[in-house]
């Protein structure tokens, strides 16, 4: 078999394992890691001071590797390459054979050679080990000082002001991001980031660092202007180098200001070598982004195979927001191209600046930069990405006041190789095939092509290409939800709502045809009970149920019921347990642990349904709902009270967030689960919305699910106290149950909003409908008419009537047969049962 | 020769739903649908394809404007006058006369 050895597992060299493993190649790989962690998310890393952990921030795991066969050696260096006899030798001793070699050593940050640069308060920006040390040092420090004003520069600054410190920020050159920004644009960013605080300090060539003795601050940093500026921290983040040591002590050429030459193949001076990602050098660059060394790993792959790619440079356009800034920039930032003509709008008052490079016949853009406003810029790359010819005011692309009337991007205007989603690579030409594999929803042509789950940049542009091609084909997606009402959930919803529609006879008269179905009875259903929370078994309802909400129990296949009854939370005391062991002996019941931590009893004849519950509401259990489309069960861990790591009681939050909802019906079930520290053993993330503790508070992730398409949640909202996490709960459940569209679960219904998570923030956090009152009011509402379905249920003898097994005789049903196994009843299987019943007669 | 039972009362049953009952043996599923004519439907309660005694459980509606019944199982749909299962024709589902008559519910087998 095929080995091969990958050094280094930064984000570029864990995404060529995962391309090699997805081949079809049969390789043995065997990846090294300098780092004493697997491979981690880089580019989000300041997240980190705002509370995501390690673990939120990792793209793989130990057992991962271990689960995909690959042999993977951490916190270890490769010393040696011996090209002779094919052999990498480790810092630690290991030797390891290999056919190819991949060099994914990735780059270290720059530090100039200033004198005093190696004191404690001086650190660097660009692992996690580095984050730690940040955080020490911020530890009772007042100023922090990042050296470097370029994009990682203004990343760490970031940090040092999430640390809750006066930030500065030291630039050799006379602007901030220079590489990216011309003049104006540099100036605007400057403007506005000093508006929030950072201080900018430019054209400041750092001579010295001494230790200070005004005993006030650690350091004191003296400039060739001679001027000073004392601080307690400071952050090198000028810039990276390239890990090259080893390629150059291999002897494998290397660039003059270093950098391991590659060709399109991705190939060294070696041709068993590969390098990619930050330590190789392609036509005299080094791409410093991780799109272009995840282009470089596919294409490193590739040449292993029969299908050969090349690697042809990359485009560096970039869009980012700093500090809370957008700043976007295309190509040619500075117009260094011949004749070029440039066009600028600034606007100093809502601090936005634009700026538009065009060729010398103004028929193609070659550069932009945008900071304040980046809305502008997938329209911008496009035209840039595929030459596509400029309106004859090109102007009105980055003008205001047309906004209106500025002219469009069609979609129909882009080729089919153009890339729409630059964090997957989708193109145009991706969408269409799932358009024409079948694929209608703006959610499955997501799922299925990745385009727009990144960054999310492109959701807007994918929108328009999808319409615009179901327009082309004469498609229309019928969203009608059954052949009785030609409306959306959300629309009868809101139907109902305003009307104040209460039955479905009324419903069905007023905006329906026909006489209902089993699709739109049990939504009209969860609707009513949304709005109006009505006891579900009022007569006028009972025919909008499915049998499970009819009977209050979930049927199984042989027609018994499952009864679970809520265990809030999955605390329950040793009384209760023995209820629950009672009940089951006594009506013969099959028991299992679900895995929300309740208990289910299985095989429950629908004529003893009543008793069971008697009993059981008896001992103080309520209803779990688990047979409706509503809050299923809130899952925890210990949490402080028992955990030696727990830093909150989550069990106590479970069962309030649990108490809260149950109940509550939706478009389709939810779940949740409260961890009490970041260790996550209530696995909160696979939830529709969960809640991690931190030392601070909690946070808040929404849109997990497991099942057939397991999903982890987003992150929503972070170190939030108790009250504001219940009020973020309530409007987001609340939307959800408002605007989703039948058995939609959170993660397609947000995947399908417009802006995705950024705008379900914004109507959450921010209430930029302005409705977050009403929502909240409405979640109170039901909450305060909560009554449990169950009690209400035994204590009607109206109601009892519908649980018997025959209207004209008071018999068991003989046809229903269990066999023992493992010591509990399980149904028989057909055969099984066909013979049991010929032995009776 | 055909039989006729008295099943039950008028009372007995639910609005616009089913309930089961036990003639000769047999398991019966009947449902009551107060606005349609007419307003009692009689259909064996085995479901062939869930293999199960349950479609007295399931929800009614119509289906292109046949009055059917949704297994509770597995969803497929069984027409209320016919017996067919609109999903596979395959599979049907036994009829039976019936008939509401002074308060009372009356089958033929």
């Amino acid at each position: 078999m095929l080995k091969v050895v990958v050094v280094g597992n930064g984000m570029v060299g864990h995404h060529y394992v995962e391309q090699l493993v997805a081949s079809a190649i049969e390789a043995q790989i065997t990846v090294i890691g300098g780092e004493t962690r697997p491979a981690y998310d880089r580019v989000h890393l300041s997240e980190y001071f705002a509370g995501r952990t390690p673990e939120e921030l990792a793209l793989t795991t130990r057992e991962h590797y271990v689960d995909i066969g690959v042999d993977a050696h951490f916190g270890d260096s490769v010393a040696q390459i011996d090209r002779d006899s094919k052999t990498v030798i480790t810092e630690n001793g290991l030797r390891f054979c290999y056919d190819k070699l991949v060099l994914a050593t990735g780059s270290y940050p720059f530090v100039p050679p200033v004198p005093g640069n190696d004191q404690d308060p001086c650190v660097v920006y660009r692992t996690i080990d580095d984050l730690g040390n940040i955080k020490a040092q911020a530890n009772g420090a007042k100023i922090g000082v990042v050296v470097g004003g370029g994009l990682l520069g203004l990343e760490a600054a970031n940090a040092v002001q999430n640390l809750g410190l006066e930030t500065h920020v030291v630039e050799f050159a006379p602007g901030l991001m220079g590489v990216q920004l011309d003049v104006g644009g540099s100036g605007m960013l400057r403007r506005k980031i000093e508006a929030l605080g950072v201080q900018v300090h430019t054209s400041k060539a750092t001579e010295v660092i001494e230790a200070s003795d005004d005993g006030d601050s650690r350091v004191l940093m003296k400039f060739a202007d001679g001027g000073s500026l004392a601080t307690d921290m400071i952050v090198f983040s000028a810039g990276i180098r390239p890990y090259d040591q080893l390629a150059r002590e291999s002897g494998l050429k290397v660039g003059e200001r270093g950098g391991i030459e590659i060709d399109y193949h991705c190939k060294t001076s070696d041709s068993d070598i590969f390098a990619i990602g930050e330590c190789a050098l392609f036509g005299g660059r080094i791409f410093g982004l991780v799109a272009p060394g995840y282009r470089m790993a596919e294409a490193a792959v590739s040449q292993l195979t029969d299908n050969k790619q090349s690697f042809q440079g990359a485009d560096m356009s970039t869009k980012l927001k700093l500090l809370g800034v957008d700043v976007g920039s295309i190509g040619d930032a500075h117009g260094r191209e011949e004749g070029s003509i440039a066009y600028t709008f600034s606007d100093e008052r809502i601090e936005v600046y634009k700026r538009l490079i065009v060729s010398a016949d103004g028929k193609k853009l070659l550069g932009a930069v945008l900071v304040g406003d980046c809305s502008d810029y997938d329209t911008l790359l496009q035209y840039f990405l595929n030459g596509i010819d400029l309106p004859a005011d090109p102007e009105t692309l980055i003008l205001p006041y047309n906004a209106g009337d500025a002219p469009a991007l069609g979609a129909a205007a882009l080729p089919a190789s153009a890339t729409i989603c630059s964090c997957h690579n989708v193109s145009k030409g991706d969408i269409i095939d799932a358009l024409d594999s079948g694929f209608y929803a703006l959610g499955d042509i997501k799922f299925e092509t990745k385009a727009s789950t990144g960054c999310g940049g492109c959701a807007a542009l994918l929108k328009n290409i999808v319409d615009d091609e179901m327009a082309a084909r004469g498609l229309e997606v019928d969203k009608s939800l059954c052949e009785h009402f030609a409306y959306t959930r959300q629309e009868l919803f809101h139907l109902i709502k305003v009307e104040g529609i209460k039955t479905f006879d009324e419903l069905l008269e007023k905006q329906g045809r026909g006489r209902g179905c089993d699709i739109c009875k049990p939504a009209a259903g969860s609707i009513f009970a949304s709005l109006w929370n009505d006891y579900v078994l009022e007569e006028k309802h009972v025919g909008l149920q499915d049998t499970n909400d009819n009977f209050l129990a979930n049927m199984q296949k042989n027609g018994t019921y499952s009864v679970v009854p809520r265990v809030a939370g999955g605390e329950i005391t040793p009384d209760k347990l023995i209820v629950l062991g009672e009940v089951a002996k006594k009506y013969n019941l099959y028991t299992k642990i679900t895995g929300g931590q309740r208990i289910d009893l299985f095989g429950a004849r629908v004529q003893h349904l009543p008793a069971i519950w008697k009993e059981l509401v008896e001992a103080g259990f309520e209803t779990g709902h688990a047979y409706g489309k509503a809050l299923r069960t809130v899952k925890s861990c210990v949490g402080s009270t028992w955990c030696r790591y727990g830093v909150q009681d989550s069990v106590a939050m479970a069962l309030y967030i649990e108490n809260r909802y149950k109940g509550l019906r939706s478009p389709h079930k939810l779940k949740s689960a409260v961890s009490g520290c970041t260790r996550e053993c209530a696995e909160a993330q696979s939830k529709d919305f969960g809640v991690i503790a931190t030392e601070n508070g909690w946070n808040l992730f929404v849109g997990g699910n497991g099942g057939m398409k397991p999903r982890h949640g987003d992150l929503f909202a972070t170190d939030l106290d108790d009250e504001t996490l219940i009020k973020y709960i309530d409007r987001f459940l609340m939307f959800y149950v408002r605007t989703a569209d039948r058995l939609q679960r959170t993660s397609v219904w947000m995947d399908n909003l417009e802006g995705g998570l950024e705008y379900l923030q914004q109507v959450v956090i921010e209430d930029s409908l302005s409705i977050a009152a009403e929502l909240e009011e409405q979640m109170n509402n039901v909450v305060g008419t909560y009554q449990c379905e169950w009690k209400t249920t035994i204590e009607n003898p109206e109601r009892m009537k519908r649980f018997v097994q025959f209207v004209n005789a008071d018999e068991e049903d003989d046809q229903i047969v269990f066999v023992q196994e493992r010591g509990q009843p399980r149904p028989a299987t057909e055969e099984e049962r066909i013979k049991l019943l010929e032995e009776i007669v | 020769m055909s039989q006729v039972t008295i099943i039950c009362e008028q009372k007995d049953l639910v609005a616009n739903s089913g309930i089961c009952a036990k003639v000769d043996g047999q398991q019966i599923a009947l449902f009551y649908l107060p606005k349609e004519t007419p307003q009692v439907y009689a259909i064996g309660n085995w479901d062939p394809i869930g293999k199960a005694h349950v479609l007295s459980r399931g929800m009614v509606g119509d289906i292109n404007e046949r009055l059917v019944v949704a297994s509770p199982l597995y969803k497929q749909h069984f027409d209320l006058h016919t017996g067919e299962c609109l999903e596979d024709s395959e599979y049907s589902v036994p009829v039976y006369r019936v008939e509401l008559t002074a308060d009372k519910v009356l089958l033929t087998l």
